[in-house]
């Protein structure tokens, strides 16, 4: 088991460079000159090429990535003199719509982000599977017909309609919060709270549709086990064959799914911050993008990667302490 | 007379689908005694199966119709509650599957699962106890390092130790009756035969009954004392183990009979098939289900094509067929011809 997990884990490190080296060459190729952004309308040629040797855009690309790739564990100076700005390790880089390193942006958004990812998951699984547990108990009733509606609805509306319908039904109709204005979670926990219940809801509401299928189809799969049988010719309560045979068979696909679905998720809901003007990555990527802010975007699309090669690492690792049989075969 | 350990009396198994109601199993009776093997025998689709579940109550769903009554006891299984039920299972009346590669949960040791169907129904049992059990059982059934292999995983067993573990937990509470829906379908031929030894083995060690259900006529002749034919949900004929070898009543026994290579020398000639195919369970042919295919059908008009024949005593055999008695006790010398 030790030997799986250190193998599973030398692999997402081998993964993550190579992402990380695809997402900062893309990025490089792209037409507009970095250091051109760097200095608004009233650029001169000369502040420009001062600024391309600064941020050190003069180099080849693969100087760039190592420098880049240094930055992340050393820190790393941009400019000399007066000028120069440092950012302390791990530095992804510098920001001149922002004029901040970039790391101290990612740093002020991820919480925003995580905040709202986290209470999403919670809420998305407990109604999913929950929802879709229910349905497949109690199949053709109504209970089912119900869960499946609600699934089918879920999964049509696109997350901006919910979001808006959300606000206008609770904020603008019936005025029952106030548009929500987040704060941190160590400022004022209840605000906090209040704040995010709307965002957790639409993404839980999309989200959740597409576990309460997955779930209830999986259930009715394993019902039909031959080992559910023999558990129910043994003698053993409902209760236990549900937990115990049932869902424990049925949970392994899902939680693998669930587990990318999150990571996916910490990489910024992108739509949903917007909908809500929640300041997380997801907003800090989308204005990265219409402002051309590079180093922004190199930065969010890294910490993406990361997060989704971690989750898949996390993921394989659980399935290995899930079901026995891939523990063996590894 | 000893009492019989459970007896079924015209069970009716129905299964309700869009096209019409599927009777799988239509008007059966048959008394299992203590301790003896009762084999089961008939096509796919003939029943076997579904009366092996309605004797456990194992049918999921909610669109089957179960009728008739199972006494075992002195209780109609039919009727108690679900509760009460769940007792008997694995404690009074245990089974063993057809496929031991998918019987076994595979997220739970082999030991942990023998250990769940006893706690089950002795509660108070303390670990070290359930653990005494465990390698007891694992011994007699004969998976050799018990105390090393009860931490495995279903999947790191063959098909035959996989078996031996199922066997091993219908057995862990003694059961009165186990039934072994094609205990050795799934098996290599070598390991069906140690598989239905270990069977007559623990059989003998225990005083259970065992109700046999297979469509192997070699695995009747090697086990069973008492033999049940099925055809299309009807008992068509039920004998003991001799009777069904060596004079057949039922034209239908004749054909499973004419069908299979016998190994002791005596060739019947080239093997025969039983012309046509089982008849749709929605609609059965009027009369006697078998007709359509029976080479002793008595023609238009007569009681083959408007009754359906009940069991009856024909001496040696119970036979569900209008044939006169002397008719059939002549099939064997007919077949020859």
């Amino acid at each position: 088991m030790i030997f799986f997990v250190l193998r599973r884990l030398f692999f997402a490190v081998i993964l993550l460079f190579t992402v990380s080296f695809c997402t900062y060459v893309l990025f490089a190729a792209l037409p507009t000159n970095p250091a051109a952004l760097t200095c608004g309308k009233n650029c001169t040629p000369e502040v420009i090429a001062r600024n391309e040797v600064r941020l050190g855009y003069d180099q080849p690309i693969h100087v760039q990535y190592g420098r880049f790739i240094k930055g992340i564990f050393a820190g790393r100076t941009y400019g000399q003199g007066d000028v120069a700005v440092h950012c302390p390790a791990p530095a992804l880089g510098y920001s001149f719509e922002y004029h901040q390193c970039v790391t101290s942006l990612v740093t002020r958004t991820f919480p925003v982000t995580l905040s709202v990812a986290i209470g999403a998951f919670v809420l998305w699984m407990g109604i999913g599977v929950g929802l879709g547990t229910l349905a497949a108990l109690k199949r053709g009733r109504w209970q089912d017909r119900f869960a499946t509606t609600f699934s089918v609805v879920g999964i049509s509306l696109p997350t901006f309609f919910v979001g808006l319908l959300a606000v206008l039904i609770v904020v603008i109709w019936t005025g029952i919060m106030d548009f929500p204005d987040y704060v941190g979670f160590t400022e004022n926990p209840i605000k906090w709270f209040t704040a995010l219940i709307l965002p957790w809801c639409t993404l839980a509401i999309v989200s959740a549709s597409t576990y309460v299928r997955l779930t209830r189809n999986g259930i009715l799969e394993v019902m039909n086990e031959e080992f559910v049988r023999l558990g129910l010719a043994k003698g053993v309560k409902r209760r236990t064959l549900i937990v115990k045979y049932v869902m424990r068979a049925a949970m392994v696909p899902i939680v693998t799914i669930a587990g990318l679905d999150f990571a996916a998720l910490l990489g910024g809901a992108v739509i949903t911050e917007s909908v809500f003007n929640l300041p997380g990555m997801g907003k800090l990527s989308i204005k990265a993008v219409s402002d051309s802010d590079l180093p922004v975007l190199v930065a969010t699309t890294l910490v993406a990667a990361v997060l989704i090669v971690l989750a898949n690492a996390v993921v394989d690792i659980a399935y290995g302490f899930l079901d026995p049989r891939v523990r063996e075969k590894s | 007379m000893t009492e019989p350990l459970i007896s079924v009396r015209d069970l009716h198994v129905s299964f309700q689908t869009q096209d019409g109601s599927v009777k799988a199993v239509d008007g059966v009776s048959f008394d299992v005694m203590p301790g003896e093997t009762l084999g089961v025998v008939g096509e796919s689709g003939s029943g076997k199966s579904v009366t092996a579940n309605a004797i456990m109550r194992l049918n999921f769903g909610t669109q089957v119709d179960v009728s008739g009554e199972i006494i075992m006891g002195g209780r109609d299984l039919l009727k108690i509650s679900d509760e009460e039920m769940r007792m008997m299972r694995g404690q009074e009346i245990a089974m063993v599957f057809q496929d031991p590669l998918t019987a076994l949960n595979p997220f739970y040791t082999v030991g942990s699962q023998i250990a769940e169907a006893h706690r089950i129904h002795n509660p108070k049992a303390t670990k070290k106890e359930l653990r005494e059990v465990v390698l007891n059982a694992m011994v007699k059934v004969g998976i050799p390092e018990p105390v090393k292999r009860m931490d495995s995983f279903p999947h790191e067993f063959s098909g035959g130790m996989r078996q031996r573990i199922v066997i091993a937990i219908a057995l862990v509470n003694n059961p009165k009756l186990l039934i072994a829906d094609e205990p050795t379908t799934a098996l290599d031929v070598t390991v069906q035969a140690q598989i239905l030894d270990l069977i007559g083995a623990l059989q003998d060690e225990f005083g259970s009954a065992v109700m046999l259900i297979t469509h192997d006529l070699g695995v009747i002749a090697e086990t069973a004392d008492r033999v049940m034919v099925l055809y299309a949900g009807h008992a068509v004929e039920v004998t003991d183990v001799d009777h069904l070898f060596n004079e057949p009543t039922h034209p239908y026994t004749l054909g499973l009979l004419g069908s299979v290579h016998s190994l002791d020398g005596s060739t019947r000639g080239a093997l025969r098939t039983i012309t046509g195919t089982p008849p749709s369970l929605i609609n059965l042919p009027p009369g006697c289900a078998f007709h359509p295919r029976c080479r002793f059908e008595l023609g238009e008009g007569s009681a083959c094509r408007t009754a359906s024949p009940a069991l009856r005593d024909v001496g040696s055999s119970l036979t569900a067929c209008h044939l006169a008695d002397s008719e059939l006790l002549q099939l064997v010398s007919k077949d020859g011809v």
